[in-house]
């Protein structure tokens, strides 16, 4: 952002990678997919690198609005003094803090999150998810995020962008509305769950599982058109069947879930940038 | 119309009645202006249009349909049953006899639904009462449903029984006593014409026996008016204002607090102008309010108006993903906690006064505390549920009546964090990684372009 600046430039969005986007191993690749889009579309973006830091949204949750608000003025003179405008993320916690909880402290921005921003572009036509590797006869769920879905309500962004992949589209049980959280949210990423029967990921992974096997009731095609996929036997590997994540957290904790039950075999867990970049082909 | 001594005991029944429900009302008022304050006002169109939706349309129990349709019949049947009432209490003030019956098709109208309604209210009730007591659905147990509100379920249910009981035992022997007479009577009676059978063939009894109903009838309605503000029934009331009260910004948007802000504007532009802080009206400056909520009256308003208008019906905690997964946390605990300690604290209803029912009215706290610290946080709510929750916000979507478990939630481990420093370990080491390291992880700030080295290894290389 700085270079631009430099250069007199403004973008027309300004990429908020997040801290999990930045450092986190496994989302780095969703960093890196989602930047292949933009610049495979042509939209004229930029980052903050260095300038970037926590949006405070851990801190606020667990209750301490101090640090929180000390990380937000101190985003907000960085965002404000480069005059953005519109803020891309692909984290619903980074989506969620800057959108609501910003403005009060001075900070307005049109803050987009990732799945709206490529259902966007695929209405637009300018993503058309062609040329690259097929979904054709692969299971997917979609996990709700609840940042992204209650906190916010955007449950069908993301539906759309799967829609464009030519896959078996399958709902879990508790979804939309009634979508289990994945365990992390509220600053719970950062620490031992309490005491109890079991782990929320696990909970839920159980759950997904169910219904990329079959063994749940099909809940049918995410627009409410019925599955025709037959149920994938645990062990079979169709290319795989995959859970579809909107958010850092859900794919680390969704991830630890398919390992603890021993399926990273046959199922996977993917980011709709990735998921999108590779049925383009972006996925160098 | 023939005053009698009935006319002016009625009336003094009448006054007694409502009289103690105004003074339980002001008693619970008082109880939730204890909570900081919070602007509310405004937004007056979108607020009614969501109580509308929300509060008399029901909309959020069709979640379940089981529930929803029983519950629709009772709702449905207390407001066509309490016109009745307006009746009943001009018959009473003015010793008329169905006051409203010139009203003739339209009154026959009116009283064959309320027998109708009356009928399947019992139905409905007894359903109610099988769900709770003979197939256990899951959502009715759990810690918090100790014995109080165990009982306050089921003398509900009772309650609603005998006041249909006593309606139809009003109509039916107001119908045979005037067929015995060859009178007509005004209005239908679709279900009492086949109760008659059950009733003695002489009309100086049927005459008592109507009394016997129509006076059961209105005293029970007083009764349970004033039972209402010590029981979960309270709803019918409360969900009203509840509901207008709740918040119309995102789930996701928590509340920024203020204090914080000036203190945080003043630290990073000296300039910063914080405006002076609030006075006493001697001029002495107001003792500073502590950051988060310890105890009730630390919460907002409109939190403690959610502890009254709370149906226990448990759908928040049987979403709950922490409750969930065997943690120690349900949001209904939180909220039936808060009601619990602001009457033990401030003032009681009529009828339930947590001290009266003692350790079996309360969760047992886990630490032994003395009076001084016996509030709110530690003394009902453990640290141990605060921290379980994810703030996913499935409590507060699933909630009837648009309650918000999770802004006490947050309030309270606001004060573990910023007034204790009691947050578990590890979320400090978060916080710290976040004050030196810009990030929750303790990675370097520099690394934050790691990402980008590889992107382009194919062309790079
Ligand atoms: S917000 Fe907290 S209390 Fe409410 S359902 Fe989620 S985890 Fe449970
Ligand atoms: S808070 Fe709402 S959902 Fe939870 S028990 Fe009370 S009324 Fe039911």
């Amino acid at each position: 952002m700085a270079d631009l600046a430099a250069r007199g430039e403004t973008p027309e969005v300004l990429f908020w990678v997040g801290c999990a986007g930045a450092f986190d191993d496994r989302y780095k690749r969703v960093t890196r997919a989602f930047v292949r889009i933009l610049e495979h579309v042509g939209v004229k973006y930029a980052v903050l690198g260095m300038e970037e830091t926590c949006t405070g949204d851990p801190a606020k949750r667990a209750g301490n609005e101090f640090l929180f608000q000390m990380q937000a003025m101190q985003n907000i003179t960085t965002l404000n003094g480069y005059g953005i405008k519109t803020v891309v993320t692909a984290c619903p916690h980074c989506f969620n803090t800057i959108k609501n909880e910003y403005p009060a402290l001075g900070g307005e921005y049109e803050v987009i999150h990732h799945s709206t921003f490529l259902q966007q572009l695929i209405n637009q036509g300018r993503v058309k998810a062609e040329g690259g590797e097929s979904f054709k006869g692969r299971r997917i769920t979609f996990h709700d995020s609840c940042y992204l879905g209650r906190a916010n309500n955007i449950y069908e962004a993301p539906r759309a962008v799967l829609e464009v992949l030519d896959a078996d589209l399958v709902e879990m049980k508790r979804c939309k509305t009634n979508g289990l959280c994945c365990g992390a949210g509220g600053a719970q990423m950062w620490k031992e769950p309490e005491p109890g029967k079991k782990d929320i990921n696990i909970e839920r992974t159980e759950e997904a599982l169910a219904t990329l096997d079959g063994n749940a009731e099909v809940l049918g095609n995410l627009t409410g058109v019925e599955s025709t996929a037959p149920g994938l036997p645990a062990g079979s590997n169709h290319g795989g069947s995959i859970i579809a994540v909107g958010c850092p957290f859900c794919m680390t904790m969704m991830a630890d879930g398919v390992k603890n039950k021993e399926r990273e075999q046959d199922v996977q867990v993917f980011d709709l940038a990735e998921l999108i970049a590779s049925a383009e082909g972006l996925n160098a | 119309m023939h005053f009698s001594i009935q006319n002016i005991l009625f009336l003094l029944v009448a006054v007694a009645g409502f009289g103690l429900f105004a003074w339980q009302a002001r008693k619970i008022r008082a109880n939730i202006l204890v909570g900081r304050d919070r602007d509310m006002s405004g937004h007056v169109n979108e607020r009614l249009w969501k109580t509308l939706l929300v509060a008399f349309g029901q909309q959020k129990m069709f979640k379940r349909l089981t529930p929803a349709f029983l519950h629709l019949i009772v709702y449905i049947g207390f407001i066509v049953i309490n016109i009745e009432v307006i009746e009943i209490l001009i018959d009473g003030i003015f010793g008329t006899h169905r006051v409203l019956g010139f009203m003739g098709p339209l009154y026959s109208a009116l009283t064959g639904t309320n027998e109708v309604l009356g009928a399947l209210v019992v139905l409905a009730v007894t359903a109610f009462w099988w769900r709770r007591n003979v197939q256990g659905v899951r959502r009715f147990s759990g810690p918090e449903m100790r014995a109080w509100p165990k009982l306050d379920a089921n003398v509900i249910l009772y309650i609603e029984v005998v006041l249909m009981v006593a309606l139809f035992l009003m109509n039916s022997a107001d119908l045979k006593a005037h067929q015995l007479e060859g009178k007509d009577l005004d209005g239908a009676f679709p279900i009492s014409q086949f109760l008659t059978g059950l009733l003695p063939d002489n009309v100086s009894s049927l005459v008592v026996l109507e009394r016997v109903g129509w006076w059961a009838h209105i005293v029970g309605i007083l009764l349970f008016l004033n039972y209402l503000p010590s029981s979960k029934h309270f709803h019918i009331i409360m969900a009203f204002p509840n509901v207008y009260f709740s918040r119309l910004v995102p789930q996701g948007q928590f509340s920024n607090v203020d204090s914080i802000t000036h203190e945080v504007k003043a630290m990073m532009d000296p300039t910063y102008q914080v405006p002076t802080p609030a006075t006493n009206p001697d001029g002495s400056a107001v003792a500073p309010t502590p950051f988060g909520a310890k105890d009730v009256n630390d919460l907002a308003w409109t939190n403690l108006l959610n502890a009254y208008s709370c149906t226990e019906c448990g759908r928040c905690t049987s979403v709950c993903p922490a409750n969930l997964t065997g943690k120690l946390l349900s949001p209904r605990k939180i909220i039936m906690d808060t009601r619990d300690r602001m009457e033990e604290k401030y003032n009681s209803p009529l009828v339930f006064d947590p001290a009266l029912y003692g350790k079996e009215a309360k969760h047992d706290p886990q630490e032994q505390l003395d009076k001084e610290n016996h509030t709110l946080l530690r003394g009902y709510v453990t640290p141990e549920e605060l921290w379980a929750c994810t703030t996913c916000n499935a409590c507060v979507e699933a909630c009837p009546v648009n309650i918000n478990p999770l802004e006490s939630i947050v309030e309270m481990r606001r004060f573990l964090v910023l007034e204790e420093s009691a947050a578990p370990n590890s979320l400090n080491v978060m916080f710290s990684n976040i004050e030196n390291n810009g990030a929750p992880w303790a990675f370097s700030p520099s690394d934050r372009f790691n990402w980008a080295d590889d992107l382009y290894m194919a062309e790079k290389a």
